[in-house]
């Protein structure tokens, strides 16, 4: 058959035509100075409009206004004031929320009774937004960092205690199993096997808490601060100074990619296996 | 030592899987366990390793281990179990860390077992980093490293290409050419089972129970030669009508599951 000879009417399907390729598309990359670019365009085009008077600077400060702002913010002192009260009350409260939730999530990880309590309580109080406990807090801890400090440990424990505790159900239960198939003491296995196992779901939540931990920073100092990124944007916003409002929101923004940048380097540092 | 299955039987819920199952394996033998897709190696294997509670009957050692054995009972999962993060050598080193041992004896140890199946230059990789075969290298490595006295093997070549496979098995009939290490290995390839053990104990469809044990009536040097061969194969054969009905139904239990 295959040295038959070309039938009559036959040429057509002689002809080679190249096979359509299909599986192009599903595999987005990103550019590396992509996202810069379209940032750069963004701020020229905002600073354009500001300059051409299209944009009421009352409504929208230019970005040249905001640099100012900003600038006249660090060499005046108060920046390095109110970033410093806030930098304090997230860093003590996220510390204190991740050690409990890594803590407590451990916990309900690797026992039965934990895990039967600790869900249903971690279930029952995760939704509560925690901005919402801070004038039960004053009641409890008075007019201070205390009760603005712990908002923050609280919103941050839930968050980690959950990614905790689902980063040790995830570790592979064979690597367990083998662990104990040669006798590995119990301390050993959680050291040596589940603390790295769970440590992608724990740098994820890391992620999480932090963004968490910055939200309920500036709602508390709004609520109750004299020093802060958030008592400044209130303030900012009270009396119509939208260059320093937007400044603030412009320092809180740093803050977050500077904090992502710091998770990134440690899942480059700690994960490099995967 | 000798271990000891003593009429073991296994439930999963109100799924019977292993019915009194009984047999010995001797210092130095190697006893391959075949049967039907479900008929509860695997889960006699993890009995006899002690990963596994049985519903009644008992795994039991008799004798003593060789003295220098850190891990008596010993096994070669088929996934590997490798940790993913640790390289090559960590992840040898890993069952030792917690013994008396000190970092001079312990990386003697890993040395040697690295040596003995083609790991040296591979001590610094991580395990995504290597062929499925190189992997199982990796657990066979980790399982001498502790100097087992029975190897328990769950189709530890299950999972790879046919040639790594025939490497393997190679590697399996060297490790235990000398006797001094004993081996329960299960596997559903009847030619494994004939090329590695001096037994073969075959199971019937779930709830597992022994059919029959079949002695190997060669020696496993001579398995070998050319002239064996057809013994292997005629071996296999009568194994394989012993449980070809039963694989049929099992399969399509399966299907139907």
């Amino acid at each position: 058959m295959l040295d038959r000879a070309p039938a009559e009417g036959a040429s057509r399907d002689q002809a080679t035509r190249r096979v359509r390729f299909r599986g192009a598309g599903f595999v987005p990359a990103s550019s590396r100075f992509g996202g810069w670019i379209a940032l750069a365009l963004v701020i020229a085009i905002w600073q354009a409009a500001g300059t051409a008077g299209f944009v009421n600077p009352l409504f929208l400060p230019a970005p040249s206004a905001i640099v100012r702002a900003i600038y006249q913010l660090a060499i005046s002192g108060a920046l390095w004031q109110h970033v410093s009260a806030s930098l304090l009350r997230i860093g003590i409260g996220w510390l204190l929320g991740t050690a409990a939730g890594v803590a407590v999530g451990f916990a309900i990880g690797l026992s039965r009774l934990a895990r039967s309590v600790g869900i249903t309580l971690i279930s029952a109080l995760f939704p509560i937004p925690k901005i919402a406990l801070l004038p039960l807090l004053i009641l409890w801890l008075g007019i201070g960092e205390e009760p603005k400090i712990a908002t923050i440990a609280l919103g941050v424990f839930f968050s980690t205690a959950i990614s905790v505790y689902s980063g040790v159900d995830a570790v592979p239960r064979n690597l367990i199993r083998m662990a104990q198939s040669f006798n590995v003491p119990f301390a050993t296995i959680v050291r040596k096997v589940i603390w790295p196992g769970a440590l992608p779901a724990i740098l994820a939540g890391f992620r999480i808490t932090a963004s968490v931990a910055l939200l309920l920073v500036v709602s508390a100092e709004m609520i109750g601060a004299q020093y802060g990124i958030g008592a400044f944007v209130l303030q900012a916003g009270n009396l119509m100074q939208t260059d320093q409002l937007l400044a603030g929101v412009v320092i809180l923004s740093v803050f977050g990619l500077a904090v992502g940048k710091v998770i990134g380097w440690l899942e480059t540092r700690l994960l490099h296996w995967r | 030592m000798d271990l000891i299955a003593n009429h073991i039987s296994h439930r999963f819920g109100d799924l019977a899987v292993l019915d009194d199952v009984s047999f010995t394996v001797s210092a130095g033998e190697v006893v391959a366990i075949v049967g039907p897709s479900g008929c509860g190696k695997s889960t006699l294997l993890s009995i006899l390793g002690g990963l596994l509670q049985p519903s009644s009957g008992a795994p039991e050692l008799r004798g003593q281990p060789p003295a220098d054995s850190l891990n008596p009972l010993t096994f070669v999962f088929q996934d590997f179990a490798l940790l993913p993060w640790a390289t090559v050598e960590e992840n040898v080193e890993f069952p030792l860390l917690h013994t008396q041992l000190s970092a001079t004896q312990r990386r003697a140890l890993v040395e040697d077992a690295l040596r003995r199946t083609g790991l040296t230059e591979f001590r610094k990789t991580f395990p995504k980093q290597l062929s499925g075969g190189m992997r199982q290298r990796v657990g066979i490595s980790r399982a001498l490293a502790v100097k087992p006295a029975i190897l328990l093997m769950d189709e530890p070549l299950s999972a790879l290409d046919s040639q790594t496979r025939e490497l393997l098995m190679e590697d399996f009939v060297r490790l235990l050419a000398d006797g001094g290490m004993g081996a329960v290995y299960v596997t559903h390839n009847l030619e494994e089972a004939a090329r590695l053990a001096d037994r073969i104990v075959v199971l019937s469809r779930r709830p597992g129970r022994i059919r029959e044990v079949v002695t190997v009536p060669m020696t496993r040097a001579e398995r070998g030669e050319t002239a064996a061969r057809e013994k292997l194969l005629a071996l296999q054969s009568q194994i394989w009508s012993l449980i070809r009905n039963e694989a049929i139904d099992a399969e399509r239990e399966v299907q139907h599951a």
